[in-house]
């Protein structure tokens, strides 16, 4: 239902970003935001897909429990190079440099993010970065885990340097991005849009870019000082020359917690988008919906030493490390509900964006209480290195970022392409995928509580049941996710022009055609009224300052 | 849903070097000031790593570190503190002449700050040099006469990291100044466009700090005690 | 946002006067001098102490004055307090674990 454009059919502007310039130069050379999107998307859909072949390798091996089909070097080598590749290059940056990218400009009403070239360069570095790693997968792979803990990432036969360093090339991809975002969004706002004004969305990637730029230089020099004891035979982290491993540790888990919120922040962005739209309300409670982003991002950096817990890291610090990871769950239990509550009384249709999101909020809530166990230093003891750990972060990771990733695309690929994709399809992949993910990954906490330990090609015979099941999940999962693959591209080909406001949604993205011409607006917006502003009259709370 | 009104026309009279995204010169300064402020806020955590790591094994190892650090020749530290301060002086210098539309202002402190930091790598060139000579290059037949061997190794490790990594920053450094000293040669920066040299000048003077914390902590421990060896 | 500039060649920004400059470069070189003087002195913890103490002042006046933090806007002061808040929050949290590894007495703990 659309309020502010007729719901007959719609004609594709003429003259839209994608077909205002021509040829391959045009879109890698170009310097509008909205190309630049798309080049990420297809080159995150591509390590998407190459992170899940080697998740497939994982879960073929884990039917039976023995090493027989992989053997055990080759099984360190599968589920290593699955968590390089989705984490660096799929998890990092998919909604950030795909979503924001493509919605921060338009959302905050300005022609193209601060630095246009600098995001050009962005999208270049994660490209280098990845063809370093490939490199490195191709010449054998990596064995160590992708946390790459010393003392054996020093002595390892295999190509962690390579990786490494590919890692952090890309690494500064996600800096840029992060940089251009924090600087559009204080310098860049159209007349009218004050802070408490902005669309969620437009807060929690701000929130993620402030986690990029603080904490992603960290896990660089850690990864560059790993390199240099392999290159230089350097010994900072080597216990027999006198170093401690544990500092590694420090130094990774400094970034790389704080990263799992760069994960999630930004698909907590596209929730608010989603439920306010779907629900046909404000969102409730929004400030504080914006304040817990900023508490997450902060309260983000002091919990690392969670992943220290059976380290040579003081009792003591685990303790406080235990009592701050608590108080981390606090604001993200707070955004969930906070959409609980803006659904309640909502006008609600089921479109298949809204699927997703309702997923998210069963799932991450799941991900993120078992978190709270886990950050109970007494119960990780007992289920660290198990599958406990691997569901729990599965649920978040999957059920929550790419839950989120999968509604926003869906959400605004009529924006993004100007085309509609198959509702009927993509409620049904919806659905199949939630199944799916389920299925793989909620035998997991059982068998992870039981004592499996994860990355070993063995286990003991009485898992063999669960793991089938989560074979078999994976399996529905792989079909799942190649579905939007078809109906996305068939749509592009074949579906029908999608008017400007589909959803008949508040937001500035909503108000410019779709596709939008290169430069978004042809006159700069002024912003008179809050963010989902879909009850004027209701409205008691007034978001606007 | 909102009012939509043009805020400027187009304005043929603006400057050339300004951006279309940005509304004129002040805020396009604005904006890549604070990038390169964010920048530079990536790079302490950047150096910031392994400064912890510094202070780690500094309390591990002080007698080690204090060894190592005596036997550092303090002369060409000392040498190269003066020659980077110097540099930031004619930086800056080149900043305000490019403020003041001083071309030649530009060009004269812009090559100073380029030789000043081209000597600053000659002396860390000589300082290496003397490192392998000496046989205190961890990983390569490290020789130690003191009482801590480990703790010197571990200093010497960090030694090698952290000049190493702030040499890797002055090359980019001198490759930046002399981008931007050609551009200044070709006349390209005045009073109402000098953005590219201020933040140049942001990333220089940052270089700079880091050495500034650098010289007391790798060079200056333990000085007061005898060499013992 | 920033106004609009009538003249779009128009100067913007503090300029300062070339003494200031060389001012800041003597309190340089002065600190300079004087943290290596005092490094040939046994002070105890205290040489640790004021050789940070001396590079902090320096690197303050390279800040306020060279990099003209003195005159720019409040945003750049909270970037600049943010990225020193964190720097020492890494430091702090960090250095809390390795100063009391030894405190329960457990081996290994």
């Amino acid at each position: 239902m659309n309020s502010a454009h007729a719901p007959v059919a719609s004609t594709t502007p003429p003259v839209n970003y994608l077909n205002a310039t021509h040829g391959i130069k045009s879109w890698l050379l170009t310097k509008d935001h909205k190309r630049i999107a798309l080049l990420y998307l297809v080159s995150i859909t591509l390590f998407f897909g190459l992170g899940g072949l080697f998740a497939g390798l994982v879960r073929l091996e884990l039917l039976t429990p023995q090493s027989d089909l992989l053997q055990p070097e080759t099984y360190n080598k599968a589920f290593t190079l699955h968590g390089v590749v989705m984490v660096f290059f799929f998890l990092v940056p998919s909604i950030p440099a795909v979503l924001g990218n493509w919605l921060l400009p338009v959302m905050i009403g300005a022609k193209d993010l601060a630095f246009p070239r600098i995001n050009l360069l962005s999208w270049y570095l994660y490209i280098i970065g990845g063809i370093m790693t490939l490199a490195a997968i191709v010449s054998g792979g990596v064995d160590t885990g992708w946390t790459f803990y010393p003392p054996y990432s020093t002595s390892s036969p295999t190509h962690v340097v390579l990786a490494g360093l590919g890692v952090f090339v890309a690494g500064f991809s996600s800096i840029l991005t992060g940089l251009n975002f924090i600087v559009s969004v204080h310098r860049m706002r159209a007349p009218g849009l004050a802070w408490f004004r902005l669309p969620l969305f437009v807060w929690s990637h701000y929130a993620t870019s402030l986690i990029m730029i603080l904490g992603t230089p960290v896990v660089a020099i850690t990864i560059l000082l790993l390199a240099a004891e392999r290159v230089f035979g350097l010994g900072i982290f080597d216990p027999a020359r006198g170093g401690d491993p544990v500092l590694f540790q420090h130094l990774f888990w400094f970034y790389s917690h704080p990263a799992v919120y760069i994960m999630i922040l930004p698909a907590m962005g596209v929730m608010s988008e989603l439920v306010a739209a779907f629900s046909r309300k404000n969102v409730f409670g929004y400030s504080f919906v914006a304040f817990s982003s900023m508490g997450i991002a902060v309260l983000g950096f002091v919990v690392w030493g969670h992943h220290l817990f059976v380290s040579s890291q003081s009792a003591y610090m685990g303790l406080i490390f235990s009592i701050l990871s608590m108080l981390v769950a606090i604001p993200s239990a707070v955004k969930v509900f906070n959409w609980t509550a803006t659904l309640y009384k909502g006008s609600i249709s089921w479109d298949a964006p809204m699927m997703y999101a309702i997923g998210f909020i069963g799932l991450f809530t799941i991900g993120g209480l078992t978190g709270v166990f886990l950050a109970v230093m007494g119960i990780d003891v007992h289920v660290h290195d198990t599958y406990f750990v691997v569901a729990h972060f599965h649920y978040i990771m999957v059920g929550g970022a790419i839950f989120g990733y999968l509604g926003g695309l869906h959400y605004w690929w009529p924006k993004i392409t100007g085309k509609l994709y198959n509702e009927y399809w993509a409620r049904a992949s919806a659905f199949i995928i939630f199944v799916g993910f389920n299925l793989t990954f909620f035998p997991q906490f059982i068998v992870g509580y039981l004592g499996m330990p994860r990355r070993y090609a063995m286990y003991p015979p009485e898992f063999q049941v669960l793991n089938v099941m989560s074979t078999a999940g994976a399996t529905v999962l792989a079909v799942g996710y190649t579905l939007p693959l078809i109906y996305f591209l068939y749509s592009l080909v074949k579906g029908a022009p999608a008017p400007a406001n589909p959803w008949g949604a508040k937001g500035l993205e909503w108000t410019i055609p779709s596709p939008p011409p290169t430069e978004n607006f042809l006159v700069t917006p002024v912003v008179t009224e809050p963010a989902y502003n879909y009850n004027p009259g209701r409205e008691v709370e007034v978001a606007g300052r | 849903m909102h009012a939509e009104h043009s805020t400027h026309g187009h304005d043929h009279a603006h400057n050339p070097n300004l951006q279309h995204h940005f509304m004129d010169m002040p805020h396009q300064q604005e904006a890549s000031t604070l990038g390169m402020w964010i920048f530079l806020v990536t790079e302490v955590m950047f150096f910031g790593g392994m400064f912890l790591a510094y202070i780690v094994y500094r309390t591990w190892y002080y007698q080690g570190f204090a060894e190592a650090s005596h036997h550092i020749d303090l002369f060409w530290g000392g040498f190269n503190t003066v020659v980077l301060i110097c540099s930031s002086l004619t930086m800056a210098l080149a900043v305000r002449a490019a403020q003041l539309s001083n071309r030649r202002g530009q060009i004269i402190n812009l090559i100073l700050t380029i030789v000043l930091g081209a000597v600053f790598l000659g002396v860390k060139g000589i300082e290496y040099a003397a490192k392998f000579r000496d046989n205190v290059v961890p990983g390569r037949n490290f020789e130690w006469h003191g009482t801590d061997a480990v703790g010197a190794q571990i200093f010497y490790s960090l030694y090698f990291m952290l000049t190493g990594l702030h040499a890797i920053h002055m090359i980019i450094g001198i490759g930046l100044m002399l981008v931007i000293l050609w551009m200044a040669w070709r006349g390209r920066f005045d009073a109402s466009y000098y953005g590219p040299v201020e933040i140049s000048g942001l990333y220089w003077h940052f270089v700079d700090i880091v050495w500034i914390f650098l010289f007391p902590l790798l060079y200056l421990i333990g000085r007061h005690a005898p060499l013992t060896f | 946002m920033a106004e609009h500039a009538h003249d779009p060649h128009a100067a913007h920004g503090h300029i300062a006067p070339i003494s200031m400059y060389l001012g800041v470069f003597a309190i340089l070189m002065v600190g300079t001098a004087i943290t290596v003087g005092i490094a040939y002195i046994d002070l105890g913890f205290m040489n640790t102490a004021m050789a940070l103490a001396i590079a902090v002042t320096k690197a303050t006046f390279v800040v306020l004055y060279f990099m003209h933090v003195r005159w720019a806007s409040r945003l750049t002061w909270v970037v600049i307090a943010a990225s020193i808040f964190w720097l020492l929050l890494m430091f702090f949290i960090g250095m809390t674990d390795y100063m009391s590894r030894d405190w329960m007495g457990v081996p290994g703990r």
